[in-house]
This record gives C-alpha cells, sequence and structure tokens, in this order.
C-alpha cells in the first residue's frame, strides 16, 4: 500500500478530506493571525461595550469593548499550539516506549507497561489539571500537561503494532542476514507502524484542543492577556445574560475543530485499511 | 569422505507452555526431540510431516532464529550454537519463506529488500551493489527494472523469486525452503522449484527443504526426512523412500498422494486412524503407536531408534529391528 494510494482514498473520504482543509485553513490562521486580525485582541474600548455584531466588529465586542472576532482568530493560535504539544510529546516519548517495550519484550515490557496503565487509570483531565498544578499554572505547563497525557496511548498502541511487526518473517530474514536491534527498529519496524500511530496523532487534535479549552476555562491554562476559546468562554459565561453571544463563538470554533480533527482521524483510519469502511 | 556442510547433532527443542504464578515453566511443548541430520555441499534434503510435527522449527534452528534447547548444530565442523559464531556465518545460511506476502517489507523498494543483506554485512560500494541487485533480478527472471518497485506491485510467484534473490545476494551455502511453494498456484510452484533446481546447479549450494506436500519433495530433493512428532521416522535416498517406503507413516503419507493414472487408482490406501498426539504429552514408546496399522504390543513400551534398514535407508521402527542385528 503505497502513500499515492492511502492520498487518493482520503481524498474519496468527503467529510473527512473537507474537515482536512479546515484544520489547514485553521493552522495557515494561527501562523499569520496578527496579520488577519482587524483589530489589537487586547485593546479595550470601553464605549463600546457588548456590541451586537456590526460590519465594524463582525462577533461584536465584549464586556470591555474587545473585538470578539479578533479574539477568535488569535484563540487558533493556542489551540494549534496545544495539538502539536499533544503529537510531538508522545510521539517523541510514547511511541520509543511502545516500540522498546514491545521489541525488548520481558521484564522492561513489564515495567514501562505497568507504569502506562497506571498512569491510564486516571481520566485524562485530571491528571492534565494535576501536572498543571503540580508544574504552576501557565499556559506552557497546561501544553506540556496536555502532552503527557497523551504518552499512555501511543505507548500502548506503539507496543502493540511492533508484537506484530516483530515476527513478520521479513523482520526474521533480517535477523538472518545479522540486522541488529537498531537497525531493525528502523528499517522495518518504525515504517511500518507509522500508519496506525499517524492516525492516533490526528485523533489526538481534537482531545488537544478540547483539554486545552477545558483547562483554559478552569483557569489552569490561557492567563490573561494570552488569549483562549476557554479563557474566552469562561468569561462570556459570566456575561451569559446580557449578551448569550459571546459565549457562541468562541464555542462554535472549538466545537467545529473538535469535530474536525475526529473525521480526519477516521477518514485516515479508513484511507489506511479500507476493510474498515463497514463498521 | 566428504565432510558435511550441516550437521544437527541429537538437537532438541522444547517451548514453555503457559507459566505458573512466579513464571515457572513446567509443561513443555517438546517441538523437535532429539533430531541428528547431515546435509552434504550441494544436495538437497527434503523434511516432511504433518503440521505441528517441527519441521519448521528445525529450519529456524539451523538459521539461528531460535537456539536449540539441547543439542548442537555444526556448520563446517564450528558450532552455531552461540551467537558469536552465527554472526560471522551468518551470511552462509539464508531462509526462503512460506508467505511471499509478509516475508518482504512493504515499506521497502525491491531493491533495498534485495541489497539489505548486503548492507549489513558492509560489502561493496553503493553501485557495486546496486548492479548486484540487477544481476540477481535476472538471475531469478525478473526485470532488472524492477528495483524501484514496491513489493505490493508484484504477485505471490514473483514475490518469491524476489525473496529467492534476496537469499542468493551473499552466495550463501546453505539455505533453507520453509516451504517455498505451498502458498502459489500449482502452475507457478513447478517454475518455483525448477527455479530452484537451476540456481543449485549454477552455485553448487544445498538446500533444507521443507514442506508438507509430498510431490514438491520428491521433484526437489536427493534425500527425504520424514517426521512425526518431533522425531525422524525415516531418513533416505528419494527414489528409495518413494520406492520402498519402510516406516509405516511413510507408507500412509505415500498412500495419501492423489494417484493421477486411472488404472493405479485401485491401489491399497492406508488410512490413519485419529489425530496426532499433543506434542506437550506424546506416546510412551514409538510415538506412532497410536495410529499405526501395524503397532505391537512392544511399541507401547520401547521407543525405536533410527537405524539403517539399507545402505540407503534409516528407520526408526520396531518391525525392522530384527533385522539390524542379523
Amino acid at each position: 500500500m503505497s502513500i499515492k494510494e492511502v492520498m487518493r482514498r482520503f481524498r474519496s473520504e468527503r467529510l473527512a478530506f473537507v474537515s482536512f482543509i479546515f484544520l489547514l485553513i485553521i493552522s495557515i490562521v494561527a501562523i499569520f493571525a496578527p496579520l488577519i486580525t482587524p483589530y489589537n485582541p487586547n485593546a479595550q474600548n470601553l464605549s463600546n461595550i457588548l456590541a451586537n455584531p456590526s460590519f465594524s466588529h463582525w462577533m461584536g465586542t465584549d464586556n470591555l469593548g474587545r473585538d470578539i472576532f479578533s479574539r477568535v482568530i488569535m484563540g487558533t493560535r493556542t489551540a494549534i499550539q496545544a495539538s502539536l504539544f499533544a503529537i510531538i510529546i508522545p510521539l517523541s516519548i510514547g511511541v520509543p516506549i511502545g516500540i522498546i517495550a514491545g521489541y525488548l519484550g520481558g521484564i522492561i515490557d513489564d515495567i514501562f507497561m505497568r507504569i502506562v496503565d497506571a498512569i491510564i487509570a486516571i481520566p485524562g483531565i485530571l491528571l492534565a489539571l494535576g501536572i498543571t498544578a503540580a508544574l504552576g499554572i501557565s499556559l506552557w505547563n497546561a501544553m506540556i500537561a496536555i502532552g503527557i497525557v497523551a504518552i499512555p496511548q501511543f505507548a500502548r498502541l506503539a507496543r502493540g503494532q511492533t508484537l506484530q511487526v516483530r515476527t513478520e518473517p521479513y523482520v526474521e530474514s533480517a535477523k538472518i542476514s545479522g540486522a541488529g536491534p537498531i537497525w531493525t527498529m528502523f528499517k522495518h519496524i518504525i515504517p511500518n507502524i507509522s500508519p496506525p500511530v499517524l492516525v492516533q496523532a490526528s485523533v489526538n487534535i481534537s482531545f488537544a484542543v478540547l483539554a486545552e479549552t477545558s483547562l483554559s476555562f478552569l483557569g489552569m491554562g490561557a492567563q490573561s492577556p494570552q488569549i483562549s476559546w476557554g479563557s474566552m468562554i469562561q468569561q462570556a459565561y459570566s456575561m451569559i445574560n446580557l449578551n448569550p453571544w459571546l459565549i457562541v463563538y468562541p464555542g462554535v470554533a472549538t466545537a467545529l475543530t473538535v469535530m474536525a480533527g475526529n473525521f480526519v482521524g477516521d477518514g485516515l483510519r479508513v484511507a489506511i485499511d479500507p476493510k474498515l469502511k463497514k463498521l | 569422505m566428504q565432510k558435511p556442510l550441516i550437521s544437527l547433532k541429537n538437537v532438541k527443542k522444547y517451548f514453555p507452555v503457559g507459566s505458573g504464578l512466579f513464571g515457572k515453566r513446567d509443561r513443555w511443548v517438546k517441538a523437535v526431540d532429539g533430531v541428528s541430520l547431515d546435509i552434504y555441499p550441494g544436495e538437497t534434503v527434503g523434511l516432511v510431516g504433518e503440521s505441528g510435527c517441527g519441521k519448521s522449527t528445525i529450519g529456524r534452528m539451523v538459521v539461528g532464529l531460535t537456539n536449540p534447547t539441547e543439542g548442537e548444530i555444526y556448520f563446517e565442523d564450528i558450532k552455531l550454537t552461540d551467537y558469536r559464531s552465527k554472526k560471522k556465518l551468518g551470511k552462509n545460511l539464508q531462509m526462503i519463506f512460506q508467505d511471499p506476502y509478509s516475508s518482504l517489507n512493504p515499506r521497502m523498494t525491491i531493491a533495498d529488500i534485495i541489497q539489505e543483506p548486503l548492507v549489513l554485512h558492509k560489502i561493496g560500494t553503493k553501485k557495486e551493489r546496486r548492479k548486484r541487485v540487477d544481476e540477481l533480478l535476472e538471475r531469478v527472471g525478473l526485470a532488472s527494472h524492477y528495483g524501484g518497485r514496491y513489493p505490493n506491485q508484484f504477485s505471490g510467484g514473483q514475490r518469491q523469486r524476489i525473496g529467492i534473490a534476496r537469499a542468493l545476494v551473499l552466495e550463501p551455502k546453505l539455505i533453507v525452503c520453509d516451504e517455498p511453494v505451498s502458498a502459489l498456484d500449482v502452475s507457478i510452484q513447478a517454475q518455483i522449484l525448477n527455479l530452484l533446481k537451476e540456481i543449485q546447479e549454477d552455485m553448487g549450494l544445498s538446500y533444507l527443504f521443507i514442506a508438507h506436500g509430498i510431490q514438491a519433495i520428491k521433484h526437489i530433493s536427493d534425500k527425504v526426512a520424514v517426521m512425526y512428532l518431533g522425531k525422524m521416522a525415516e531418513f533416505a535416498k528419494t527414489e528409495e523412500l518413494f520406492n520402498n517406503p519402510r516406516h509405516p507413516y511413510t507408507k500412509a503419507l505415500l498412500s495419501a498422494v492423489p494417484e493421477p493414472d486411472p488404472k493405479l487408482r485401485n491401489r491399497e490406501r492406508i488410512l490413519l486412524k485419529g489425530d496426532l498426539p499433543s506434542p506437550s504429552n506424546p506416546p510412551m514408546g514409538c510415538r506412532f503407536h497410536t495410529r499405526c496399522p501395524m503397532a505391537m504390543e512392544k511399541c507401547k513400551e520401547m521407543e525405536p531408534r533410527l537405524l539403517s534398514t539399507s545402505e540407503q535407508s534409516m528407520t526408526a521402527c520396531l518391525l525392522y529391528k530384527d533385522k539390524i542385528a542379523t
């Protein structure tokens, strides 16, 4: 199964492909956010608070007269950063742990996997809260916590896949020809376990966005003047009687991004293994 | 006298079944239970038997994928059981696998797959290796420009040819063929067998040819070893084995082969009763006595040894014990 074939099948998964384009646009928006925002997202205008949507303020203004549209745009940065952390940290820590445990087996496998089991036993968001509290409250630490929470899933997945690939005849053939563990891992195991790991990574985007929003909502993530959809919802929530629209924009932005992440993950899964389509 | 290329001396392989609470292992599957076998340069030894009789395990021990529990394997008089010697001698021993789909890494190009052993042994420059790959592709009947493609672009027979090319790249002295044709169409089987034969004539290498189909074995082997439940039942020159089988198990195996000639269809067919006993708890005495049509009372107690029954054959059966004494 070649990359080209997977791409072709992925493109034919309409919903997933549209979601992928959506995430791509969000990422581009995040990179160029300061150039796109019509107003300084932190500039207050106390003479124009809680304004309804208009041509000058597409999504209205909040209780300090800040432009909501500019703030939603800036919020993409936080969301995308959180997603990157939630992918890079487990990919660089969880996957190697899983591969080593699966490849070596025995006591190392037992030790690694019991630790992973223990971490999985704690609900993700609770663990992230705990880690953030321990590291100190900041957006940066919240993102690290989100990354750490995702490590066990990646370790488990990588281990399971490695166990499967390890006994394939092509691995045995390399062994007969004198391949050591490093060669086997890089040449045979990593290339062959990467498709399911990539699917997991794309599913993790939605987990990361949701976790970052939740932590910021609880005041454990973004601290003013940092802008996050979560903290925007938190601020809007206290003003829900004055202007219920305030809560809608960051809420919809979060929901769309989370959904897009899930659809891309599902689409990738089907594109990599077409047998799953019927499920 | 010629020295054997590879020599198995009373090799045993036991696998633990399950484990106790504290990892204590007390039950064992005796996959291979005392097999001695010599393979001489340039010859093909066929290994037949039912599934689970330990024939694949023997192949895996010869190439070093697993170590014998007991007994020794010698390659040209050098002991193979310790890891160091294996690393040095590894390039003399190669293997061709049964499943042509899982034996090639789907994420490597054909050229990379074939030259992998060269890279691992640090042989040749990039250019030399590439040239060698092209030569080998042509040797196994594929176009040399296929090197840049991936395994999924090939059929089962073509993949098996690629597997053969990979096994040949280090110019080994022995190739273990683990059921190399049983996953292929009948029409392709003959092509692959003939290719293996041609290569043997060209390069003078030896094969340990493992199969459960007796026809492929007859076609390619010089000698045949018949295995039953981890032990060798009979070992003979191919012609001798097919014309004059001695062990009742061999007779039953041969009579199970479909006969294409309708005139000969009336020959006697020996049907074995019962199932293969579990290798974790093999029967006492002769392992075959539970299913043997000729079983005697003493077969339940005495375990027959592999003894010469003629110049060209050895049989492990108490029926022939008397003849040896005389």
